[in-house]
């Protein structure tokens, strides 16, 4: 649970810096913002389809994406997703609510849509010369309705609520989100990173894959013969869950770089892995 | 193999569709969602509307920095761009500051850095747009809106003019002067009337153009001191010499 309540508290704690905290401490939204009345945040994504939309970027909007980037190409992109993202307590929600109710199927969306989703909003960007995208997306626009007040917030929460339950599993963040393909995007040479370090005690409970949101990413670290026990998937969003619910604790965070395993594993050589 | 790239290719296809069809909603929205409502001004220093809605990203930081609350976040339910920033003349106008804070805060350049001197701002202009209602063209004397306009004289100006209905008194017509004004709205917000006869509109709604070729008289012949065209030959006037010169002719059965 360590991790879970930890998930929260940021989600939680970054919602409320931004409607109670003095404004010097940080004021803005999750769009972009300045703290401690010095530094600069920017959304990246949000600038890139400026960029496509064919604004000049300016200096402060460039800096305060530039600090964002760099910070999630260490912590991991989709961190984005499951440690400051306030729709994601909404979709975990959902997740857990449709497991309760054992809904099954359904969920005929396919993982890759987010990425066709995520090159729609530039390319509508460019053809339009605004940030259309912006005016539909849930996600800049349920955090900043809670910020600023609005009664949008309920409208957005309570339809991809009802969509993640009733239409497709994790359908929202695992299958349309383009802000979470952005990040995840950045996943790719981000350092932080899941590592299945004691995959060898693993027992085939199964407890990962259930909690896991993007569960296609974790078979190959933790069951592939000879593979990278780092989880690189773009998808992963270091979200901790497979750390909290293992009982033989295999899994732990880690960095990019450390493919060490707690206990050798007999080298298997692809001969003989194709004649078992 | 074959297999491998047909289904490939038709999952691509799938993919590209469902994007497809979300992104022609959302195209098709973002073009009807820059017709801006009249009466919805955007802060100072704003670029123009499309590319305004190209530049800001929605971030709130001008609305966090009015200090006097001027400036409102679009809901999805208001006609405005989502989430854009915008103020509402008559509910509460801009209050001019010296040092342009919302401008200052804006880290897109959404609204124009280069904005320095608030007077030079063009969020809309004042119209007194309805002239049956205005106090002031009923021949009364309000003169509220010029009384509060910030540029007092220059943006809006008393001209007086004659007073048919009664004859023997003057009528002081505000008269909004377009070098001028900057659009804060505070005349709207002050008009006496249920509904303010003088409204701030965007400025390309307020304003007509000369055509590019038109030269005014007057103002060619005070840049240049004298007239341009050449000295005109002047004929002599002809004008009646003796009373018998001029006869009219009797009318036919008409006894004075």
């Amino acid at each position: 649970m360590k991790w879970l309540i930890l998930r929260r508290f940021s989600q939680i704690s970054i919602l409320l810096l931004f409607i109670f905290a003095p404004f010097w401490i940080i004021k803005g939204n999750l769009s972009s913002s300045v703290l401690l009345n010095t530094v600069p945040l920017t959304d990246p994504y949000l600038l890139l389809q400026s960029f496509f939309a064919g604004h000049t970027i300016a200096t402060t909007a460039l800096i305060g994406a530039l600090i964002v980037l760099i910070f999630y190409l260490i912590v991991g992109g989709r961190v984005y997703c499951s440690w400051v993202c306030p729709i994601n307590m909404i979709t975990d929600a959902a997740a857990w609510l449709r497991n309760r109710l054992g809904i099954k199927g359904g969920n005929t969306l396919s993982r890759q849509l987010r990425y066709w989703i995520l090159a729609m909003s530039l390319l509508v960007a460019f053809v339009t010369g605004t940030l259309a995208w912006e005016l539909v997306n849930p996600v800049s626009m349920f955090q900043r309705s809670i910020i600023f007040g609005g009664i949008a917030t309920l409208f957005i929460g309570i339809a991809i609520f009802l969509f993640d339950v009733f239409i497709a599993k994790n359908g929202w963040c695992g299958h349309l989100c383009p802000v979470g393909a952005f990040y995840g995007l950045l996943n790719k040479i981000s350092i932080l990173r899941v590592k299945a370090t004691n995959r060898s005690k693993c027992d085939d409970c199964l407890e990962c894959f259930a909690v896991c949101p993007e569960h296609q990413i974790i078979k190959i670290p933790l069951k592939g013969k000879n593979s990278n026990p780092i989880i690189s998937d773009a998808n992963c969003t270091n979200c901790g869950r497979c750390i909290d619910v293992c009982d033989k604790q295999v899994f732990e965070f880690s960095h990019r770089f450390s493919s060490s395993l707690s206990q050798p594993e007999k080298i298997i050589h692809p001969q003989e892995d194709l004649h078992p | 193999m074959d297999n491998k790239r047909r289904q490939f290719l038709t999952e691509s296809a799938k993919l590209a569709c469902q994007a497809g069809l979300i992104g022609l909603g959302v195209g098709i929205y973002a073009r009807q969602a820059q017709s801006t409502p009249p009466q919805a001004l955007r802060p100072p220093g704003a670029l123009s509307e499309q590319a305004f809605q190209a530049a800001c990203v929605r971030c709130g930081l001008c609305v966090r920095d009015c200090p006097y609350h001027t400036l409102k976040l679009a809901q999805p339910i208001d006609l405005i761009a989502n989430g854009t920033p915008f103020f509402i003349a008559r509910d509460i106008p801009c209050e001019m500051c010296d040092d342009i804070p919302c401008v200052k805060i804006c880290p897109t350049g959404a609204l124009d850095p280069s904005l320095k001197n608030i007077d030079k701002a063009q969020m809309g202009l004042a119209v007194l747009i309805d002239q049956e209602n205005c106090l002031n063209f009923l021949g009364l004397r309000c003169d509220v809106c010029y009384r509060v306009c910030p540029l007092i004289d220059k943006a809006i100006t008393l001209n007086l003019q004659h007073n048919q209905r009664t004859t023997k008194h003057a009528m002081f017509m505000p008269t909004v002067h377009s070098n001028a004004c900057t659009g804060c709205g505070k005349c709207e917000k002050a008009c006496v009337l249920e509904i303010a006869a003088i409204k701030v509109v965007p400025r390309q709604l307020a304003l007509g153009e000369l055509g590019e070729h038109y030269r005014l008289g007057w103002e060619e012949k005070r840049k240049a001191g004298h007239s341009l065209i050449p000295d005109q030959l002047d004929l002599p006037d002809r004008m009646p010499d003796k009373p018998s010169d001029f006869q009219p002719l009797p009318l036919q059965g008409f006894k004075p």
